[in-house]
């Protein structure tokens, strides 16, 4: 089949490394070959988390640059930080909420404005949704489902053969039962955004 | 079934039938031990966190000479303390199959340097396998114990940091019966390693590296695919690429494809008859040009001329990790055919961006440490550091590392440091550190009176690995029966007169215990007592306290909070200083540091 090459970037904590497993797990049941990279160490201590899905009959764990089919940014400034991944046919997703770095509060930079940022990803690629992942996730009832929204956000977009219908099964197996409910409403909110993303022109989100 | 890289080789270790399974952890090694950690008791093998890699050699090493089966797993570093014991073993032999598990870090993702070990293969004379998906990672752990076993010798498997932590479909085989325990039968003139017997032994070996040789000829990881003129060799993760660029290029009929994993001894016979059918030749290896130097020396003692390349300009480097594109790229043009890479988009008005690099955590408590002995001895003395969650502490503002080599490095650098300058010294060392590799350290700095203070940073685990335990750590609520070791005993033991044990979050005392060892003329140690946060909600002991947020009525934007202790909690908005509460975990050192006291727990 058609090798899709999906590269995910965070910050530690978000749950990107969960997201991509998800995913790997749910390629797997839909009979789809699947290789998944992630790198570990860092993702609790506040740093850059990027890891990479690879579905069809690639078997390359990572993806270059200008590569990315698809990147899935859960937060603005990784995502404009991991720009060089893409190429113009690739597809954007992006959550609009701003984790600031610590070197900004320190002085060490500035956090970009969210609404250029935007949209200099959307001149740059064909196709950009951008969604306000931690509203989503805060309103399914638990803030750290925002990977399940972002995953949500990825199945909405049409974007690689894999239907809500597997993922959800997929999820239903590996969730805590306690967290099943609001991983699923949040996945649910994620394709819903992605059907109607936000006009990233008019955001509303200040860095 | 979905598996990380490093759960794969765990699985064909059990599917091999280990019996005694060692480590010291470190990335990207790490999960290898700690899915043995969780399946040990269960599976009924023997399974050890050790004090350091040449333990663990050494560990595994009796338990394949008195029988049983046995692994031995580490990262690339860990390699240079194990060697020692490697080289030695390598004469002496095994009975059963002992496989070394040795995890290379190409692109330093998490190591101080990115030396390519397959030079240990070379240097020890021994076996070694580089596999390429995480099937192969299950299936040549498996083959790795039978030609140990074959050639009665340690097998090396060598894995690259995108190997260890990619995630593939992994089928499962049979299970072989664990066997756990052996027996050691007595034959002092074949185990005893004094000259008379090695030099009998070193010819043993000399004969086990011919058979090793033709176990590679014959290794079904050593393969040929296709008839092209176009001669590609690779191995390990690289293989990968290849595969991806010869699809991608649409160029498999111009392509003979030569995959060595089974790659030391390297298969001669196999090469030359590859080399006799191809116009020109790549080779796709990261890191060092081990195999085309082997290649081009092969072609040269057999008269082909052929042009055999790797590394050099438009060809491959010698630094850092490869990805697919370089690979496609330099095929493409090596062998001069059309690349269809798509290109980066270009993006010309993106604003410099701020760095996100990793921090020490919300509530951690080197963070605290830092701060007392900086209060004290200031910015102008040495600071040597060691490896560990704390070498974070190199970056600004804190800035308290001045020089890291490796593990525990901190207190033998230091005493040279000390010997050769009148600078104050002050050096950093982790717990798990300190009893991997910091003792003889310490032992040399009381022997030889140097003069600089050590602060043992103890956080009661391993935290930068993975909260993997260590000698000095109570295991009975991990349901492990092992014996807790005192830093405290083992630093007064070694004869270090002037000892402090303090909590580092309780500031006041924490700044008398560093101006304490200022004080005292000699060597001198501060144990820095604090469960690392994350280590402690793990272990269901971390308190329950309120979050801090700073008075806006009190605060006059000293911001000495921020700038001395860089918490990441703590944060800058429109120049008022502010906590986030989801982020503290209520440590209150800010608030001990605030001249103001204008720091405070949230009400409820």
């Amino acid at each position: 089949m058609e090798t899709k090459r999906i590269v995910f970037v965070g910050v530690g904590g978000q749950g990107n490394l969960l997201a991509t497993r998800l995913l790997g797990e749910a390629c797997l049941a839909a009979g789809i070959p699947a290789v998944v990279s992630e790198i570990h160490g860092m993702a609790q201590r506040g740093g850059i988390v990027e890891s990479a899905l690879v579905m069809g009959d690639a078997t390359s764990p990572i993806v270059s640059e200008g590569e990315a089919d698809i990147l899935v940014g859960f937060e603005p400034l990784e995502t404009l930080r991991a720009l060089n991944k893409c190429n113009q046919d690739t597809v954007i997703i992006v959550n609009v909420h701003p984790l600031p770095p610590f070197t900004v509060a320190i002085g060490q930079g500035v956090y970009p404005d969210v609404d250029k940022a935007l949209e200099t990803i959307r001149n740059a690629v064909s196709s950009l949704i951008a969604l306000d992942g931690d509203e989503l996730a805060a309103k399914a009832g638990n803030p750290l489902s925002l990977n399940m929204v972002m995953v949500g956000a990825l199945i909405g977009s049409k974007s690689i053969p894999l239907d809500g219908d597997v993922l959800k099964d997929t999820i239903s197996k590996t969730t805590k039962q306690a967290f099943l409910d609001s991983n699923l409403k949040a996945f649910d909110f994620g394709i819903a955004a992605a059907h109607s993303p936000l006009d990233p022109s008019k955001s509303g989100i200040k860095s | 079934m979905l598996l990380l890289g490093n759960e794969a080789i765990a699985r064909g270790a059990i599917e091999a039938g280990i019996g005694v399974a060692t480590c010291y952890p470190g990335t990207p090694s790490s999960e290898i031990p700690d899915t043995f950690f969780t399946l040990y008791q269960e599976a009924g093998f023997y399974f050890e966190y050790s004090t350091n890699e040449k333990v663990a050699l050494e560990v595994a090493s009796g338990a394949a000479i008195s029988g049983v089966r046995s692994m031995c797993t580490m990262k690339h570093v860990g390699m240079n303390v194990a060697s020692d014991a490697l080289m030695t073993l390598a004469y002496l032999g095994v009975n059963a199959g002992m496989v070394v598990i040795n995890a290379d870090d190409p692109s330093l993702f998490s190591s101080q340097n990115e030396q390519d070990n397959r030079y240990y293969a070379r240097l020890s004379a021994l076996p070694m396998m580089e596999p390429t998906t995480a099937q192969e990672m299950k299936d040549m752990t498996v083959a790795a114990f039978d030609v140990s076993e074959k050639l009665k010798l340690p097998v090396i498997l060598r894995t690259t940091t995108r190997l260890n932590h990619l995630r593939g479909s992994v089928t499962f085989g049979k299970r072989r019966p664990i066997t756990s325990k052996g027996s050691f039968k007595k034959d002092p003139f074949h185990y005893v390693a004094i000259p008379a017997v090695s030099r009998n032994l070193h010819k043993i070996l000399a004969e086990k590296y011919d058979q090793s040789l033709q176990l590679s000829e014959k290794s079904e990881y050593n393969r040929m695919t296709g008839t092209g003129k176009c001669g590609i060799v690779t191995n390990g993760v690289s293989m990968n690429y290849v595969q991806d660029a010869i699809n991608d290029l649409g160029i498999s009929d111009k392509v003979t494809l030569l995959r060595l994993g089974f790659s030391h001894p390297m298969p001669e016979n196999l090469i030359v008859k590859f080399l006799k059918g191809v116009d020109k030749v790549l080779v796709v290896e990261e890191l060092e040009p081990i195999m085309e130097n082997e290649i081009r020396s092969i072609a040269q003692s057999k008269g082909i001329g052929i042009p055999i390349k790797g590394k050099g300009d438009n060809l491959f480097p010698q630094l850092f990790e490869f990805d697919p594109g370089l690979v496609r790229k330099t095929i493409a043009s090596y062998f001069d055919v059309p690349d269809t890479s798509p290109q980066p988009v270009e993006v010309t008005d993106v604003p410099e961006l701020p760095g996100r690099p990793p921090n020490l955590c919300a509530g951690c408590p080197h963070r605290a440490m830092y701060y007392a002995i900086k209060k004290v001895y200031g910015p102008d003395a040495i600071y040597p550091s060691d490896i560990g969650c704390y070498t974070l502490g190199v970056l600004p503002p804190l800035s308290m590392a001045d020089i890291v080599i490796c593990m525990g490095a901190s207190v033998g650098s230091s005493c040279g440091i000390a010997a050769a300058t009148d600078q104050k010294v002050v050096a950093f060392i982790g717990d798990s550190t300190f009893f991997h590799s910091g003792i003889p350290g310490l032992i040399n700095a009381v022997h030889n009176k140097h003069k600089f203070t050590l602060v043992i940073l103890d956080n009661g685990t391993t935290a930068m690995t993975g909260q993997q335990p260590h000698p000095g750590v109570d295991t009975e609520p991990m349901g492990v029966d092992t014996t807790q070791i005192s830093i405290e005993s083992v630093v007064r033991g070694v004869g270090v007169e002037h000892v402090e044990v303090v909590n580092p979050l309780q500031v006041k005392k924490a700044v008398a215990a560093a101006q304490a060892s200022k004080d005292f003329d000699g060597i001198s140690v501060i144990i820095s007592k604090e469960l690392c946060p994350l280590y402690a909600r793990a272990i269901k002991k971390a308190r329950k306290v309120r979050p801090f947020y700073v008075n806006q009525d009190k605060c006059t934007h000293r911001l000495d909070c921020i700038n001395y202790l860089a918490c990441p909690a703590m944060y800058l908005d429109d120049g008022k200083t502010m906590i986030n509460e989801n982020l503290c975990i209520g440590c209150a050192v800010c608030a001990q540091v605030c001249p103001e006291n204008a720091i405070l727990p949230l009400k409820n």
